[in-house]
């Protein structure tokens, strides 16, 4: 029994840390995801080449072999600033792989996954709020030499910085993932709240593709990619949470009013501490979601609904109340709280709500 | 990371469990002297004071046995493993730490082998939150101290025949922590009078002691003089574990889900309310929140790393767990969930309605939830006191 990280795991997550202030800080954060790509292909190489892109990937595969508890080291420390880098993405996109592709496609994706030389991303469902195969309503069609795709999938997570997409369809056979290339369809923002983490709607309608690129995908693969992508986010939620009661904590201590620091009236340090228990618990539930990925995959939907289903409020409440704990100055556009806040936005929904996880948590436990 | 145990851990666990198999059976069945034997035997085991060292008469248990042995014996609902409970939980690790050796002698054994039981003497009337700005005073006379003062909601108190006594030796003191002194005190002692109060559920489990002229021979000072306050807080230090209230809370969850089934909402199936679904659900996040929570901690005492103060996290959900469960329960079955064991539609023997007015035990007596927060904040984020 233990329920701790490694030696190793506490060297990559500094690393991860060092390199988010050095080579990504805020500044450079908020130039990213200004601009059109919102993508930096120099950070995106460097990520590559310290490993971090293939850490799930088998090492016959020219990844590290490495478990998913590895992976949410780095997705949490690199959220702590809110990276803009498609590692989440990545790593999904490279889970369906190995969950959906024969041998022979494994070794053509997954190495130039690993590499960083393919960027590759995940759109899964059609309907926003709702996840079940029947939400999948993208299709493929037999044609003579492959198939024909036809609709269009919205907020789809970093498909503009993508060169390859895998979307979800209901094909011939069942469920597929279809594997497309960005220049065979049409890719428009569709800007949010949080432009740190951006969605784009993917138009398929009428592209072809040959039959190798069409995935069979059953029920259980659907969920289960569902499922890594609620830890995913929730271990990024772990990140972000910390980062922004940090922020918060620190300005309790040094600003003055009423000739005290605010941190000493309960009415804040009541609240901080709030903060304190609602990310620690969400932080457990998410070690051990993660944990279950690979170790325990029977307990994996619950894990994640636990995780999720007390995440998606609990860090939504933290972005208000860090915002609101600064007064004005939590307000500007200029002050770093406000980017945290609408992270906690746009996390809440991803990969299901509370109110999803809460309902399946209820199943699941025999209501 | 990983959830596996080691041979030998599994080995410990099979082991206490067949012990619950042959030595507990279904409560129609326990005798007059069951509890009796139950102690006599977990006793024999070593069960008892399991991670206090052997020369004490423990069994120098490791963490994580520990945390097993809890486990087993709270899924099994089984007798606490001594009836001198306040006597295992801290009297006893303060007296191995601070006792002289005639006390170790004198009180260690009885409190493994339950033959007597403490209560614990801290809460005045004007001090409770405060606890280090207590009243109580003791003042040194050759070869005894005489005790003047009061105490009040002492767990106990009733039934003990030993008290752990916080007094104040020292008025004259820049920093009120200071000029604390700690007693071990027979209940039987002249001056010594009890007044059992009655809470809000009916019982009369604590009470409020007055000290008139007690007088307490010096052998029985705990620690030094002006040092209560550290033998306090280190021994409170010692029960740490929440593992043991996890598997309470889970057993209990699992009744509610069980009174969720068997109930219904206007006319239809309760366990179809979304509200419901959600509301049984959040009980159930928080608990593994607990669950989870405390390995994490688990995991740092072992790697021998600090424990702060993350244990008020886990306090914090229970008290609000405590309050919710019970309040849920009696909601959902409306009038009938308001009656007590006895009434006529009582539901559940009337357990939720009864801790529907337990829930203080838990939530003041360990230290009130905006203490707790109060800690945190202090302590691990360290925000100034107030
Ligand atoms: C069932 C039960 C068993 C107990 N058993 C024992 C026992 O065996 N031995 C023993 O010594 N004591 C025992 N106690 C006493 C217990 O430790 C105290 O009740 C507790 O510490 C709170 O003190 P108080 O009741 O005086 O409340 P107070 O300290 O007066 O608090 C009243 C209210 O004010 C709030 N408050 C106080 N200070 C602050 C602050 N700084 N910031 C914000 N809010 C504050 C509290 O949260 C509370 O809501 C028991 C209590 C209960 C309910």
């Amino acid at each position: 029994m233990n329920f701790g990280f490694t030696e190793e795991q506490n060297l990559l997550k500094d690393q991860v840390q060092r390199f988010m202030k050095e080579a990504c800080p805020m500044n450079r954060v908020r130039e990213i995801s200004k601009s059109d790509s919102t993508f930096d292909q120099a950070l995106w190489q460097q990520t590559a080449e310290l490993g971090w892109l293939g850490l799930t990937i088998p090492e016959n595969f020219g990844g590290l072999g490495l478990k998913w508890i590895d992976l949410i080291v780095v997705l949490e420390a690199a959220a702590e600033g809110l990276g803009p880098l498609p590692i989440a993405s990545q790593a999904l996109a490279s889970t369906a792989i190995l969950a959906c592709a024969s041998e022979e496609q494994k070794a053509s994706w997954l190495p130039a996954m690993a590499s960083g030389e393919a960027v590759v991303t995940l759109g899964l469902y059609d309907e926003a709020n709702w996840i079940d195969p029947a939400a999948v309503t993208a299709s493929a069609k037999s044609t003579d030499d492959g198939f024909v795709l036809q609709g269009k999938k919205p907020f789809v997570n970093d498909a503009l910085a993508a060169n390859y997409l895998l979307l979800a369809v209901q094909g011939p056979n069942g469920l597929a993932l279809a594997a497309v290339g960005k220049d065979q369809v049409t890719v428009t923002a569709q800007p949010t709240i949080d432009n740190t983490n951006p969605m784009a709607s993917v138009d398929i309608d009428g592209v072809e593709i040959s039959a190798s690129d069409l995935l069979p995908m059953s029920d259980e693969q659907l969920a289960f990619l569902t499922d890594c992508g609620g830890v995913a986010t929730t271990a990024e939620m772990v990140g972000a949470g910390t980062a922004i009661l940090a922020m918060t904590n620190g300005y309790a201590k040094e600003r003055i009013q009423f000739g005290k620091p605010i941190g000493q009236y309960q009415g804040v340090k009541h609240r901080l501490a709030d903060m304190f228990v609602d990310l620690e618990s969400y932080r457990s539930l998410c070690y051990f979601a993660a944990w279950a990925v690979y170790d325990s995959p029977e307990e994996l939907a619950k894990a994640v609904s636990m995780a999720k289903g007390y995440a998606s409020d609990a860090f939504a409440q933290i972005g208000i109340d860090g915002v609101g704990l600064h007064g004005a100055i939590g307000f500007t556009a200029d002050y770093d709280a406000q980017l945290y806040l609408k992270r906690s936005k746009w996390a809440r929904p991803m990969y299901g709500d509370s109110d999803y996880h809460m309902d399946r948590i209820a199943t699941l436990g025999g209501l | 990371m990983d959830f596996d145990y080691t041979p030998d851990e599994q080995s410990f666990r099979q082991e206490v469990r067949s012990f619950i198999a042959e030595n507990l059976p279904p409560k129609e069945q326990r005798g007059k002297n069951f509890l009796g034997t139950w102690l006599e035997k977990v006793r024999a085991k070593g069960w008892v004071g399991f991670a206090w060292p052997k020369e004490f008469g423990g069994s120098d248990g490791g963490l994580i046995e520990q945390a097993i042995l809890k486990e087993e014996m709270s899924l099994a609902k089984a007798p606490p493993l001594g009836t001198s409970m306040m006597g295992l939980a801290w009297v006893g690790p303060g007296i191995m730490e601070y006792g002289t050796e005639e006390q170790k002698k004198k009180f260690i054994p009885d409190i493994l082998d339950s033959k007597v039981t403490w209560c614990t003497g801290y809460s005045e009337p004007n001090h409770g939150s405060d606890l280090a700005a207590i009243q109580c005073k003791a003042e040194l006379q050759g070869d005894h101290y005489l005790v003047n003062g009061q105490k009040i909601w002492t767990t106990g108190a009733p039934w003990s025949q030993w008290i752990i006594l916080l007094t104040r030796t020292d008025f004259n003191v820049t920093s009120k922590h200071d000029g604390i002194t700690c007693f071990l005190v027979p209940m039987d002692a002249p001056g010594v009078e009890v007044r059992p109060i009655q809470n809000m559920a009916g019982d009369k489990h604590f009470a409020e002691i007055f000290f008139t002229d007690v007088q307490v021979p010096v052998e029985n000072r705990l620690g030094a003089e002006g040092e209560g306050w550290k033998v306090t807080v280190s021994a409170l230090a010692n029960e740490r574990s929440s593992i043991g209230e996890v598997t309470q809370l889970q057993a209990k969850l699992d009744d509610l889900k069980t009174l969720v089934k068997n109930s219904k909402r206007q006319g239809k199936p309760a366990s179809e309310d979304p509200k419901i679904r959600r509301t049984v659900a959040k009980f159930e996040i928080k608990i593994s929140a607990m669950k989870y929570n405390g390995l994490r901690y688990l995991t740092k005492q072992i790697k021998g790393e600090p424990l702060t103060s993350e244990t008020s996290v886990n306090k914090l959900h229970r008290a609000s767990l405590e309050i919710e469960m019970d309040d849920f329960a009696i909601e959902l079955s409306g009038q009938a969930g308001l009656q007590l064991r006895g009434g006529d539609e009582a539901v559940d023997n009337g357990s939720w309605s009864k801790g529907a007015l337990n829930w203080p035990n838990v939530v003041i007596g360990g230290g009130t939830p905006n203490i707790q927060r109060n800690i945190i904040a202090e302590r691990i984020l360290g925000q100034p006191k107030d």
